[in-house]
């Protein structure tokens, strides 16, 4: 059926694969008619995906340095999207986003712009440019560019303090949505999902993960989009909900009009489990400051150009300019699952809220809700919460609470969809999670294993050697992570947001200017590098502390403190010591033309 | 002026154009977000709310090819590009 070479028939292999997910999903649905249990279609779902990217995983492998770090160059534009987008987009992002948007409306949508944002600083400041240099790792960019191993190394420190804030996240993801489908305690669901992580990394390397992504992310953009277009279908919002649910975002706004946001006592509250919510913010006005709004935005956007993990990715295209047309793709299909979150929070919102529709419980008795069979499991799973704080009997705006997961895991349930959708979804979820933890564990174990160990510690191993450095780094990396993630202290290290904040306090300036400034040198990268992470970091324990802040940034901003004392602090130094020799201005003007060979 | 310098004084020029309307979208309207929110936008929905929904979203997809297209066009005017690929 495939003759010839991999490379050229992806599009056919992709699209069997496609197909064949689409009759599985149709088999489980008849299973389901048949009665399969729901549990029997959770574990079906996340078993058999997984076996598909294990064995992915184990076809792609290699015991080549180029196809193992860069996948060997040669992953088409539209397919490096994808892996991209799946790389991208976390299990936050599938799981998360549209409840956070549920919450906390407007101010939280600033994310959506800047998570998307910074791929334009990707595509004009960086991607083609790090491309051309030939670089296996972003520190080997910094390393060679600006000379030293004391460079190269505090490349590695930022590198390893943004991506492990952000793995651990995901790990946990994985364990979470193991522990439900397949119904484990989660301190074991973590091994398994990190498990399944190695599975699709550890023999090939980027290539190995390049080909997973892809499969990742077509299983998660159809677990994504499905619902969203089915539930609209169902409850008659209209067909295409991206462009017809302008009603119901009107309807929406007038409902809370007649509800008011009525605020708890903070006595009422302390009934209410931990992590769970309640509608307190305008669905579709604007409730943020400007400032509160750009700020936000521009941590995120800044943060995305500094990611290493994001940035590797351009690094596996055939060219320069692939890499360039590859990051508008990776856009694209990161665009197709965003522009549904918000989407989805509305149907969502509305299904819940509105007491015209069958599924609306706002109004409703206390006891009729309490007695629905949906709420009654995601009230078990601590996902949902009514109480009579007013004592009427009847349920109140302010009187229903709901984890952020719940918009994207329980409103296929409340609208009435077949389990199978939710065994879909949570495939997607764990696609989506497995997929940004590959990536992430394989930056941080690539660049200690390349940076660290060939370059600095030993120059002369053998291919075979490195590899088996780079193996075992990036299991030790996965375990550290995933012990992390059992110990559950969620509250600190689950902060996805932060990761982008010390990427950028430390990255992002030294990777820019080593392109579009010639004049920066050593002496100012590492202080750059340094000085960024140092505030930045300063910044977010003193604001964690107690501290007050200022110029209205956060402990989700510190980024843009941290970044501009970077960019003082590498400018500044430059400019006191003396200008990089000739050879490295000469390798400058050869980054920024595309033809002629690479620089390293 | 150089073949390489003028190539990338052309490069620049293109940064700097790409770069403004990435700011307009991600960073400009929000200045006015709260005022632009009163107006009506596309299909019907608030204008602010769309922005952040799918317009500067889709702004940002379609900016990104406008830019490598210009980018490579530059790149061919000064026999700068890679032949063989695609």
């Amino acid at each position: 059926m495939i003759k010839g070479k991999f490379i050229d028939n992806l599009p056919k292999v992709y699209g069997i694969y496609t197909g064949g997910f689409i009759g599985f999903i149709i088999l489980m649905a008849i299973g389901e008619q048949m009665g399969m249990t729901a549990k029997a279609i959770g574990i079906a779902f996340v078993a058999f995906t997984i076996f598909i990217y294990a064995l992915i995983g184990y076809l792609s492998r290699t015991a080549q340095a180029d196809a193992y770090y860069v996948a060997g160059r040669q992953v088409p534009t539209v397919f490096n999207g994808m892996a991209t987008a799946a790389d991208w987009m976390s299990g936050a992002s599938f799981v998360a986003m549209a409840g956070g948007i549920y919450f906390k409306g407007y101010g939280y949508m600033a994310l959506l712009v800047g998570w998307t944002g910074g791929y334009v600083l990707v595509a004009t400041l960086l991607a083609p440019y790090l491309r051309k240099f030939g670089c296996y790792t972003v520190p080997d960019f910094i390393g060679t560019r600006y000379g030293g191993n004391l460079t190269r190394f505090l490349a590695v420190v930022v590198l390893t303090v943004a991506s492990f804030t952000y793995v651990t996240a995901q790990i946990n993801a994985t364990g979470t949505i193991a522990s439900v489908a397949l119904d484990i305690p989660f301190q074991y669901a973590v091994y398994v999902g990190l498990i399944s992580i190695l599975l699709c990394s550890m023999l090939g390397g980027m290539r190995g993960v390049t080909w997973t992504q892809v499969a990742q992310y077509i299983v998660l953009i159809i677990a994504y989009l499905l619902p969203v277009f089915w539930i609209s279908n169902e409850i008659g919002a209209g067909f295409f909900p991206h462009f017809m649910l302008a009603d119901e975002v009107a309807r929406i706004a007038e409902l809370e009009q007649q509800y008011g946001f009525v605020k708890n006592s903070a006595g009422d509250l302390a009934n209410v489990p931990k992590g769970l919510a309640g509608i307190t913010k305008a669905h579709s006005a604007v409730n943020a400051t400007p400032w509160a709004f750009i700020s936000l935005a521009l941590a995120m956007m800044m943060g995305t150009a500094s990611l290493p993990h994001v940035m590797m990715r351009y690094f596996t295209t055939p060219s320069v300019k692939a890499a360039r047309k590859s990051v508008g793709w990776s856009l694209f299909f990161i665009f197709l699952l965003y522009s549904s979150a918000p989407m989805l929070a509305t149907l969502s919102k509305l299904s819940l809220i509105d007491p015209s529709l069958p599924t609306g419980i706002i109004g409703k008795s206390i006891a009729e809700v309490q007695a629905i069979d949906w709420y009654q499991n995601w009230n078990q799973a601590n996902l949902m919460f009514v109480s009579d704080f007013n004592g009427n009997g009847t349920l109140e705006l302010n009187e229903f609470f709901m984890g952020g997961k719940a918009v994207v895991l329980a409103t296929p349930e409340i609208a009435g969809l077949p389990y199978v959708i939710s065994g879909l979804v949570a495939a997607g979820g764990m696609a989506a999670a497995m997929s940004t933890a590959d990536g992430l564990i394989l930056a941080i174990a690539n660049a200690i294993s390349h940076d660290v160990y060939y370059k600095i510690i030993d120059p002369k191993a053998e291919t075979q050697k490195r590899l088996t450095v780079a193996r075992v780094l990036l299991v030790v990396i996965g375990f550290a992570g995933a012990t992390i993630a059992a110990m559950e202290i969620q509250g600190i290290l689950g902060s996805v947001i932060w990761a982008f904040d010390f990427a950028m306090s430390g990255l992002f300036f030294p990777l820019v200017l080593g392109v579009w400034w010639k004049r920066a040198n050593r002496q100012g990268a590492i202080a750059g590098m340094a000085l960024g992470l140092a505030s930045g970091m300063g910044y977010l324990i003193w604001v964690r502390n107690g501290g007050s802040g200022f110029l209205g940034i956060t402990q989700l901003t510190f980024g843009i403190f941290g970044s501009a004392v970077s960019l003082v602090a590498m400018v500044v130094v430059s400019l006191m010591t003396s200008a990089p020799d000739a050879a490295t201005q000469k390798m400058v003007d050869n980054v920024r033309v595309p033809s002629g060979r690479s620089v390293i | 002026m150089s073949k390489n310098e003028q190539h990338w004084e052309k490069t620049r020029g293109l940064l700097f154009v790409t770069l403004a309307i990435w700011f307009v979208f991600s960073i400009g309207i929000f200045l006015f977000g709260a005022e632009m929110n009163e107006v009506g936008g596309p299909f019907g929905y608030p204008l602010t709310y769309w922005f952040t929904c799918q317009g500067s979203l889709g702004i940002f997809v379609i900016l990104i090819f406008w830019f490598a297209g210009r980018q490579e066009k530059i790149d061919e005017e000064f026999g700068f590009s890679e032949r063989e690929d695609s």
